[in-house]
This record gives C-alpha cells, structure tokens and sequence, in this order.
C-alpha cells in the first residue's frame, strides 16, 4: 500500500521530469529564441533576466537557447547509441545463446574483455581512432554500449531456448531463423523494456561526460557537458553558466531513473 | 520391421573435464500402435532417451552413439534435412510442464496451427478448421474458445489438452509423451490416460508413455522398461512385472504407488 503510493509519486515526478525534457527538446528542434551560436558582446555575462532566462555566456550567446539545442544533442545522441547497442547486442546475445558452442565461446570472450574495459577509456580510445565529433562519440559509446546488452540477451535467450515450448517447435521441424525470429525474439521484450531505459540513462550520463572531456560535439556548437566545462573557469563569478547546464542534466538522469524504476516495479 | 528400433543407445555428456554417461545402452522396440512405458525414478535418463529418439538433444556437448532406426532410417546419422522431415510429419512429443511447453505471449490456436504452418502451405481458415478439429478431437468443451485464448487463461488440464493437440495435428506415426500428467492432479491424470488409449485406438497412433508412476503405465501400456541411472534394468509385459517384479527396484517402484481408487489394483 505504503510502496505503491510510493511508486505512483515517483512515476509522476519522473513523467513531469521527462515530459519537461522532451518540451526543450522539441523547441530545440524547431525554435530557440535566439541563434544558439549568435554572439552579442553587449550581453557578455548578461545575468538572468526576462530577455534571457538563463544568462548568457562569456562570448555573449544566450544559454537557454544552447541548453536546449545541447538537450536535443545529448537525446539523440543517448538514443542512437542505446539503439545501436540494443540492436547489436541482440545479434550477439541471439547469435551466442541460441547456437553456444565455439561461437559463443569466442563473442563472450571478446565481449568480456570489452566490458571489463572501463567504458570511458574504451571510447577514448575509439575516438583517439576515429577523430573527434558527434559522428564518433556515437560509435564509441555505441560499441561501449553492445557488450551489457548482449549478455542480457545471452541470458534470456539460453533460458528461453530450453523450455519445452523451444523444443516442441523444434520437432514440428521449423528452421533456425524461425524458432529465433517467431518464438523467440518477441519474448525477449519485458527484459528489453527496462535496460533500454537504464541504458539510456547511462548514455546519458555517458555522452555529457565525453562531451565536458571535448570527445564530442566541437565548439562553438552547445552541448551540456561542453557548456559545463567552459563554465569552469567562471564558476564563481557567472555560476549560473555553470548551474542551468548542470541542473537539466540531473533532471534528465533522475527523470529517466525514476520513471525506470516505477516501471520496473511495477511489472 | 519394426517401426522405432533403438539398439544400444549411449548418450554422454562432456563437461570440461569429465565425461558423465546419462543413459548406458539403452534397446527398445516399437511397433505401430504399440504402446510402451518406460518407468524410474527422476533423473534415470528417460526424458534423455525420449529427447534422443526425438532427435531433440543438442549436437555440441552430447555424444550419442547406437542406432536409433524409424522406419528403417538411422536417426542418429541423417542429415538434418531428412530428420526435420521425419520429425515433422511422424514424431511428436508432449512433455511434462503444460506451463512451459506453451509460449506464454501467443495464442493457443496459433500455437497447435505451428506445425501446419512448418510443414504445409494451407490458407488460414483451413488452418483453422484443423486447429479447431484437433481441439475437439482431445476432447476441450470449448475448442473455439480456447482457439483464441492464451496459454495463462487455461488450466493445467486444458493446456495439456491443447498440448495433444497440436501434437498429433500432424497425425503422427509416434507420439511421445513425457510424463505428461505429473503436474496435474489424480482425476484430470486418469482423463488424461483415458485420451491417450483412445488416440492410440482410434488412430493407431504409437505411444511411448514416460512417467515414474508405475500404476498409470500399468493402466496405458502393455510393455514397459524400467530404468535406473541411465540403465534399463527390468523389461517385459507390465502386467507381469507388476505382479512379480524381479528388481528390487522396481519393488519399491511400485510400493511408493500411492493408493488410488482410479486404478484397479493389481
Ligand atoms: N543438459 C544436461 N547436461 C548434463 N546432464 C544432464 C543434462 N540434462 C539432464 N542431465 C542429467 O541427466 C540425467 C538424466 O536426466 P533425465 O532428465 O533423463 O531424467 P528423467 O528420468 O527424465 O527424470 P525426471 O523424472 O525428473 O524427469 C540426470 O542425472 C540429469 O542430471
Ligand atoms: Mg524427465
């Protein structure tokens, strides 16, 4: 009784957190209210006020504008990279699961040894290949991503593919691609539902540490991490450069944590 | 010829290091429409030499060696092809857990229609009709009910129903049922039988009938094997063992049969 009241305030805090999120996002999108790049030297250091909400920053460009241009960067990068590594882990966790043998042996050998790399230094490391960018902070967290996915699909699909509805398809004689295609993949989907959201917190959290590291989005264009870090140097004169940045990536994180966890426990 | 001839099955597991024999040269044979038991107590290789005769038991870590011949091929060596052919058309198996051996997420109807849909190319309607027929034909109250029902809406009894179902939708050569009535109770166990010796009646089915309870194979088959630890210790007419067991085994077999006034007593 007492918990589930508990959940019920947590899903709704976690709603208005997300629903918030997604609002910058779409004005990010279509319409900030001023160019996010445009400098106004008139303005440098402008504090908050009703022309600029949250400031403006050391070159003059008006935060607000940027935090939401730097909340659409940062979801759609979270988003690609959670596709990437739901959809690649799940050829890998399929492929491991359903036919073991030396196959499996060697992608979880493979796979181990990548996640037992810290995710951080692994997409250091792919970006000190590939240059920096958005393009490569995609792929760097993206193949830091696969490895957890893959093994939770490992796991489900070992534990589906020996129950005795798995063997009576095999004995109708239906093929490999089928029994994994119809019989298996659609269950998959409860323990899919709940790491996407966890994993897309990470990358979350991922992508604005890569960018405050300058891994990713190049200046002058806004992302949150960024804006964090050339904050840095400001920090007690001008704190709100500092705090707004900050403040919309913890209400993305507890958001998405939030509404995660009442969903977990809910199922 | 007979129709199923096992000779000298062995089937061992390699683990890393040991190598573990489940089931120790194992012979069986079946003619159509026989009807035979293999009893023992849980863990003596049953369900494995079901899975084998099944052609179900994964190819990395088991070794299988012996002849398993249906109808005069060697299931053990054929080629894939062949055996998914075979096992489509004229073996198929029920197993024990009603809970498991349905996919939670489909619907049953679609689930008995699986086996069409495998090996026929049919419109769904006909599909339909065949699903429906072989619904009735185990005897559900309700076949267009349970047609469009999920697995979780039905009972343990009904699930197995529909299990038989659309296991011999195919109308298969041999059925292979793996205790298929241990998670029911007493009185849906005793329909369960009655289902099962009127399919082999009706349609000449042959049954292989797994289970540890002696007196519901004394009730279903004429032949029965007893197996312990992977060995077939007793063999013969069940009738016979069951009066004048020779293994001390099979004695206690059979005195851990619960009294149940479904059964005639021996
Ligand atoms: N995949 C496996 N790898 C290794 N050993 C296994 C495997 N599956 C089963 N076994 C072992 O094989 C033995 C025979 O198991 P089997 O399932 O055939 O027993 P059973 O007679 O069907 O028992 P029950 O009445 O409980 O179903 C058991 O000792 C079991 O531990
Ligand atoms: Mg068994």
């Amino acid at each position: 009784m007492d918990k589930s009241k508990n959940q019920k305030v947590k899903f709704i805090i976690g709603l208005t957190l997300v629903g918030i999120i997604f609002l910058m996002m779409i004005a990010g999108i279509f319409c900030t209210p001023y160019d996010p790049l445009a400098m106004d030297m008139s303005a440098k250091f402008a504090g908050v006020s009703f022309k600029h909400i949250m400031g403006c920053d050391n070159f003059g460009r008006d935060i607000f504008s940027r935090v939401l241009v730097g909340v659409r960067e940062t979801m759609f990068v979270s988003a690609t990279v959670v596709f990437i590594g739901t959809f690649v882990g799940i050829i890998i966790g399929t492929v491991t699961g359903y036919f073991g043998g030396w196959v499996d042996e060697i992608l979880m050998r493979i796979n181990d040894a990548v996640l037992a790399f810290p995710s951080v230094l692994l997409a250091l490391l792919v970006i000190g290949v590939l240059g920096g960018g958005t393009h490569s902070l995609i792929i760097a967290l993206g193949i830091a991503f696969v490895p957890s996915f893959a093994r939770i699909v490992r796991g489900e699909v070992l534990r589906i593919r020996n129950l005795d509805y798995i063997q009576c398809v095999r004995l109708y004689g239906a093929s490999h691609l089928r029994i994994i295609v119809v019989h298996i993949l659609p269950n998959l989907r409860t323990v899919l539902l709940s790491s996407v959201l966890i994993g897309f917190n990470n990358a979350v959290l991922a992508e604005a540490g890569m960018n405050y590291l300058g891994m990713g989005t190049q200046p002058p264009n806004p992302s949150l991490g960024l804006m964090l870090s050339e904050a840095q140097s400001v920090i007690f004169t001008n704190p709100w450069n500092a705090i707004f940045p900050g403040l919309v990536i913890v209400m993305m994180i507890l958001g998405f944590s939030l509404l995660s966890d009442a969903m977990e426990n809910k199922s | 010829m007979s129709m199923l001839k096992v000779e000298d099955l062995c089937i061992k597991v390699h683990d890393k290091k040991t190598t573990d024999t489940l089931v120790y040269d194992v012979d069986l044979e079946m003619e159509k429409g026989d009807i035979l038991g293999i009893v023992g107590e849980s863990g003596s290789g049953k369900t494995m030499t079901a899975l084998a005769i099944a052609g179900l038991l994964s190819r990395h870590d088991m070794e299988k060696s012996g002849h398993i011949t249906f109808e005069g091929i060697n299931l053990l060596e054929v080629e894939r092809k062949v055996l998914r052919k075979i096992q489509g058309n004229e073996i198929s198996m029920v197993f024990q857990e009603p809970l498991n051996s349905l996919n939670p997420l489909k619907k049953v109807g679609w689930q008995v229609e699986e086996s069409l849909r495998v090996h026929t190319v049919m419109d769904k309607a006909e599909m339909k009709e065949r699903a429906i027929q072989a619904l009735r034909d185990v005897e559900l109250d309700n076949p267009e009910a349970v047609y469009n029902s999920y697995p979780h809406e039905l009972s343990g009894g009904m699930r197995q129903r529909a299990m038989i179902a659309a296991a011999m939708i195919i109308q298969p050569r041999l059925l292979i049922a793996d205790e298929p009535t241990t998670a029911l109770d007493v009185t849906i166990q005793a329909e369960i039988v009655e289902l099962l010796k009127r399919i082999n009646k009706e349609r000449g089915t042959a049954i292989l009938f797994i289970s540890h309870d002696l007196s519901l194979v004394n009730s279903l088959c004429e032949r029965v094997l007893v197996m312990q630890n992977g060995l077939v210790v007793e063999s013969g007419n069940c009738e016979e063992i069951f009066r004048n067991p020779r293994q001390e085994y099979t004695k206690k077999l059979i005195n851990a049969i619960p009294k149940n006034p479904f059964f005639k007593e021996a």
